[in-house]
């Protein structure tokens, strides 16, 4: 679709344009309520709609099954997915939010607009998770990622990465998630001892950026020898670049783990399609998409087992705070990491 | 005249009232779905910070620019032209390649670094103030050069060869002639820089180095996105908008109109002295040329690797922000020249304020309160593209209308009385005065207001449906997906589209002009 002017008449200028106008979405309003097949809504951050995110594929999956139209509305990242939905209230056409994390959970359910799913399904996460809200699509294990050639012999915990001069780039937990779960990593494997953590790692934080993409392209650009990132990144570099050298620091203390979660709205105009949708969002369909396009593990291991390299960096032990300990802590730990870090 | 001026002197009111509605109505939204308003401690350190990096990044890019626009005014040198166009680029990136490009050379293992290194020197660290300070200098002082430039280039022959023959040395030239002008511009030139950085977010906290680099920006972030503390947000957005309208009210009262009178557009090129005003030129003038040239040989240099492979979605979301961009700066100029107008005429606090404010509203705040506003009437996806070009015309408002002000302030004080009593008025007058002669200022403008709209993604980002992608959400989900050097190339195809509009506006309104 292109927007130049073509030269014939005036009749088809004026056509085309129009047509161009409907494309760009000028004209677009209400014209799903004219249409028969009924329409899924799913919420969910941009990278999950992009084409390289698992979006289309998962598009077409789902709807060669469910004779609907399944449409995902991008809203920025996980935060802002949970902002969004509380902006709309029960006003919002969205029937399912897909990509909240555990740490914003405990806040979802407490705006009482997400319905009960009452399933118990069986998923392969290494912790027990079970939320009578939220199913779990996909998670992770956040690390610290660097480059072997560089860094032969990565920390081996916290402590080791303080007491080193290797520089790192982390995120803001004010803005991202991975920051956020940074900080509740710091606070499940260290408790009280967390200030001390933090003051230790202060000379080693390079700068903090305001979300993930940023501190991963400055990784890559050598501003720092280790990111913030998770186990599964050199996977990524591995399958997509044929590049074996980057890889994550295993901690002793283990390490803290990011779920990913969908959630049914109550006030769905669907509500027997998004019970669909969750159920499927579970069977291999679904979940063999995510390793290479969402670059987590899936949730429910599908029959072809996972990619090569998702073995590579597996920690002994994982960490994870409830959703209610998550939320009661995050602003103690807010408060702590800024006092430890302000310079 | 005043049977002329009321059609004009309504029209411009209307569009200040629009346009602080524009601004004021989201953030009322914002507060009156929030519970209260409340700032704690964090909140007002956060505030000082925006404000002192504010304050330094508006001072050095201002007194910096000023050498490099009198070397580029005074001098003729091969290459004069494509620098003069090369200012514009830095402004245009959008922060997160700007940043890039920065660390290109001055970062850990920049080119700046690795030289010092290999003289056996230590290494400089960006991170911190100096760094942002460092970063909005990059962005704007090319935007101030350019400013003053203008006002260089809008002395009139008659006063400079008056000067001559009077025998007006460097010393007596500036006190006549370049320091009254630099009082009617530099005002109105700080004033923007100051107001841009304020609100800065992505480059502050980036090169910041830790969270005391926190601006309000970032404070509103968190109250919307962790807290859904709208009430805070509201409150956190209101004291930025206070802050940019006391600097507006500052700007306003050290300003002076240079009061050249009109001339007969003879060029005259400026004296050139010799001496070491030469060197101190040519110093001016390679500094700059190599602090703006390699960050952004840096950005080409990145994004060139995957232009071949890039996703097939890029050519569609181009096409949608390049006709977001024309549309935008179609609008945003008119506007800017009503405004402009009317505000030469008659200098009015509601133009003033009107031409200001957006600049210094919040984004996520603005974008928010419109998705508020509009929510209980239409989906708000279905308004992407029409309120993203609403935002882009607020926000790239205030540049044109400061790079207009000194231009209308001129025309009505030489021409005014002459056009009226030849009852040159509507559209002849416009055909046959105003275009004409505020050709220049008006490319360049317009070129900055359609560049401008390339970019601004924050705003639109809870409006973007899956179909209606522009370019900056493209590259944006590319980051996010791990595709750094696809995303390198999407952002220089962004750069290129953005600086080629800029270009044609800038050189046509240049070439009207001469």
């Amino acid at each position: 679709m292109g927007f130049s002017i073509p030269d014939h008449s005036v009749a088809t200028w004026r056509k085309t344009m129009q047509k161009q106008l409907l494309a760009a979405g000028l004209l677009t309003i209400a014209m799903p309520a004219l249409a028969e097949t009924p329409v899924l809504t799913v919420l969910t951050y941009d990278s999950f709609t992009s084409e390289w995110g698992p979006g289309p594929a998962v598009e077409k999956a789902f709807e060669a099954t469910c004779a609907c139209d399944l449409q995902f509305v991008p809203a920025g990242d996980g935060a802002a997915l949970l902002a969004r939905i509380q902006l709309e209230g029960a006003a919002s056409d969205a029937d399912i939010v897909l990509g909240l994390d555990t740490s914003l959970t405990a806040a979802a359910s407490a705006t009482q607009l997400f319905a009960a799913h009452g399933k118990t399904p069986a998923t392969n996460l290494p912790v027990d998770f079970a939320d009578p809200n939220f199913l779990p699509f996909d998670w992770g294990w956040f690390a610290f990622v660097h480059d072997k050639t560089k860094l032969a012999a990565p920390p081996k915990s916290f402590e080791a990465l303080a007491a080193s001069d290797l520089k790192i780039v982390i995120q803001d937990p004010r803005s991202s998630t991975p920051g956020l779960g940074l900080l509740m990593w710091v606070k499940a494997a260290y408790g009280d001892r967390a200030p001390e953590i933090w003051q230790g790692l202060a000379d080693n934080i390079v700068t903090v950026t305001p979300g993930w993409s940023e501190a991963y392209g400055l990784f890559l650009e050598g501003e720092a020898d280790m990111v913030l990132s998770y186990t599964t990144s050199p996977a990524y570099h591995l399958i997509a670049e044929s590049d074996d050298t980057k890889g994550a620091a295993l901690f002793d203390e283990g390490h803290y783990m990011q779920i990913e979660v969908a959630g049914k709205l109550a006030a769905t105009d669907q509500p027997e399609l998004a019970d669909k949708f969750l159920d499927f969002m579970l069977t291999d369909a679904f979940q063999s998409v995510i390793p290479q396009t969402n670059w987590m593990y899936p949730a429910v291991t599908p029959a072809t087992g996972l990619p090569e390299g998702f073995d590579a960096f597996r920690p002994a032990k994982s960490l994870l705070l409830t959703p209610d300990e998550a939320q009661a802590a995050r602003d103690a730990a807010l408060a702590e990491w800024q006092a430890a870090l302000a310079r | 005249m005043a049977s002329r001026a009321r059609p004009l002197n309504l029209t411009a009111p209307a569009l200040a009232v629009l346009l602080l509605a524009l601004v004021l109505a989201p953030l009322a939204a914002v507060g009156w779905r929030g519970a209260g308003i409340s700032l704690g401690p964090a909140d007002w350190s956060a505030v000082r910070f925006s404000v002192s990096q504010a304050l330094l990044s508006a001072a050095f890019s201002t007194l910096l620019a000023i050498p490099v626009a009198r070397a580029l005014a005074r001098r003729r040198f091969p290459g004069r032209a494509a620098l003069i166009t090369l200012m514009g680029a830095p402004f245009l990136l959008p922060a997160v390649v700007a940043v890039i490009g920065l660390l290109a050379i001055f970062g850990r293992s920049g080119v700046l670094n690795q030289a010092l290194v290999a003289v056996g020197l230590p290494p400089i660290s960006i991170y911190g103030l100096h760094g942002v300070v460092l970063a909005h200098v990059f962005l704007n002082l090319p935007l101030a050069t350019r400013m003053i430039l203008q006002g260089w280039l809008s002395i009139p022959a008659e006063r400079i060869r008056l000067a001559q023959s009077l025998g007006f040395g460097p010393a007596e030239t500036f006190r006549h002639l370049e320091w009254p002008m630099l009082r009617e511009v530099l005002p109105g030139v700080a004033l923007v820089i100051l107001v841009i950085c304020l609100t800065s977010f992505a480059v502050v906290i980036t090169l910041g180095g830790g969270p005391s680099a926190a601006t309000i920006e970032l404070a509103i972030y968190q109250a919307v996105r962790f807290e859904f503390d709208l009430g805070r947000a509201a409150g956190l957005a209101g004291l930025q908008l206070m802050v940019g309208g006391v600097a507006a009210l500052a700007a306003w009262i050290l300003t002076r109109p240079a009061g050249f009178g009109a001339g007969l557009d003879r060029t005259l090129a400026l004296p050139t002295p010799r001496g070491w005003r030469r060197g101190i030129d040519g110093v001016a003038l390679t500094l700059s040329a190599l602090f703006l040239a390699l960050p952004l040989a840096a950005v080409l240099w990145r994004g060139l690797p995957g232009l071949s492979d890039l996703p097939a979605s890029v050519l569609p979301a181009a096409g949608r922000s390049v006709l977001v961009a024309l549309t935008s700066a179609l609008i945003a100029t008119s506007a800017a020249l009503i405004l402009a107008l009317a505000a030469a005429r008659r200098p009015r606090p509601i133009i003033e304020a009107a031409a200001t404010l957006p600049l210094a509203t919040s984004g996520l705040v603005l974008g928010t309160g419109l998705f508020l506003l509009i929510q209980p009437f239409a989906p708000p996806i279905s308004l992407a593209l029409p309120v993203t070009i609403l935002v882009n015309v607020a926000l790239s408002l205030p540049y044109l209308y400061r790079i207009l002000l000194p231009e209308t302030r001129a025309l009505h004080s030489d021409y005014g009385r002459l056009a009226d009593s030849l009852s040159l008025r509507g559209w002849s007058r416009l055909r046959w005065l105003v275009l004409p002669r505020l050709a220049r200022p008006l490319g360049f403008g317009a070129g900055i207001a359609a560049a401008l709209s390339m970019g601004d993604l924050g705003v639109i980002a809870l409006f973007a449906g899956e179909r209606q992608a522009t370019l900056p959400l493209v590259v944006s989900q590319l980051t996010g997906a791990y595709r750094t050097e696809a995303a390198a190339s999407a952002a220089l195809i962004l750069v290129t589209l953005s600086f080629a509009l800029f270009w044609a506006f800038d050189a046509g309104g240049r070439r009207v002009a001469a």
